[in-house]
């Protein structure tokens, strides 16, 4: 009952900032609400107990990336554009989208099913194994860190080569020899 | 310049010290409770933000320069990695932690997670420092009252 009550509160929220985002023109308000938005997704998360990927949600959608697209905004204008294009195809575009996700959906088990793929692969194995295996509390990170270990290595290079796209893109590091003796 | 916003800069004073102190509670006790290096790196990497935000980007350059952003970056992915070839070298997989501790492999994959989730957090931390750094100090295009 609580629960039923706490999503459909979250989701119309969820909603009505998402509806307010496309009709603000203000993109400093934009960005505000696009934080706000997060911080919903991380409550969100926290009901379905994925306190995890909650606390990623909070500290980079809500955190980083309202910073990051601030700092965007101060590097080019502080209001939107006005379109000249027809916004009827684009609409037509996203309401078939909508449908076939939705449609998707229709197959999938129902939410907190006891025989969804999520709960008879590989999951109780690795809740069993956890204990006698690695032996620490938190079952998500012995998956990140151990079991899924090279899945890890992987994210954390792809970390490391957005990192240095954005500083080869934007922070105007230049080969050394073409400084006047000036180290990087 | 800086006497503007005094509310801000006390409160941000004391905000740092504790934002530092949770990011490394995240970071070393990620194995217990929710968290792990991903969350640590970019809570640590707020704390350096927020000082940037607040007091001016010099001053936070002056704090983290950014040729030590640089290298933190390629650090931790080195220390994730190395600790994959460390276990090859100890004759086990790559990125096997019993290697640590033949005797109580529980013990070897602490240290493992430890040493893994430490290495995600400084490659987190050095790239979101990094972004900020490089956004941050691009002029520009438009004056304060235009927000």
């Amino acid at each position: 009952m609580i629960d039923t009550f706490t999503n459909t509160v979250l989701f119309t929220m969820l909603v009505l900032t998402a509806l307010a985002i496309v009709r603000m023109e203000r993109l400093f308000a934009v960005v505000m609400l696009s934080s706000v938005f997060s911080l919903l997704s991380a409550l969100l998360f926290v009901t379905l107990d994925a306190v995890d990927v909650a606390f990623t949600e909070a500290a980079v959608g809500a955190g980083i990336s309202t910073v990051l697209m601030l700092g965007t905004i101060a590097l080019t204008k502080p209001a939107v554009k006005k379109s000249r294009h027809n916004a009827f195809v684009p609409l037509i575009v996203v309401c078939i989208t909508g449908a076939a996700l939705i449609y998707g959906t229709l197959d999938m088990p129902a939410f907190g099913s006891l025989d969804a793929p999520a709960q008879i692969h590989v999951g109780p194995d690795y809740l069993s194994r956890t204990p006698s295996d690695i032996d620490v509390p938190n079952v998500v990170t012995a998956i990140l860190g151990s079991y899924r270990g090279f899945d890890t290595l992987g994210e954390t290079a792809v970390v490391f080569t957005a990192g240095i796209g954005v500083l080869l893109l934007l922070s105007g590091l230049r080969r050394r020899r073409d400084d006047d003796g000036e180290d990087i | 310049m800086i006497f503007h916003h005094l509310i801000l800069r006390v409160v941000t004073k004391l905000l740092v010290g504790t934002i530092v102190l949770f990011a490394l509670y995240v970071q070393f006790h990620g194995d217990f409770s929710p968290g792990g290096g991903f969350q640590a790196g970019v809570i640590m990497s707020v704390a350096f933000i927020l000082y940037g935000i607040v007091f001016s980007l010099e001053s936070a350059k002056k704090v983290f320069p950014e040729w030590v952003v640089h290298k933190l970056l390629a650090l931790g992915v080195l220390i994730y990695a190395g600790t994959g070839v460390a276990t090859m070298l100890l004759g086990y997989d790559f990125l096997d932690y019993d290697a640590f501790s033949p005797l109580h492999p529980t013990h070897g994959q602490h240290w493992g997670l430890l040493v893994i989730e430490f290495g995600v957090g400084v490659t987190v931390t050095g790239v979101m420092v990094a972004i900020y750094y490089a956004f941050a100090g691009r002029p520009p295009s438009m004056s304060d009252e235009e927000w």
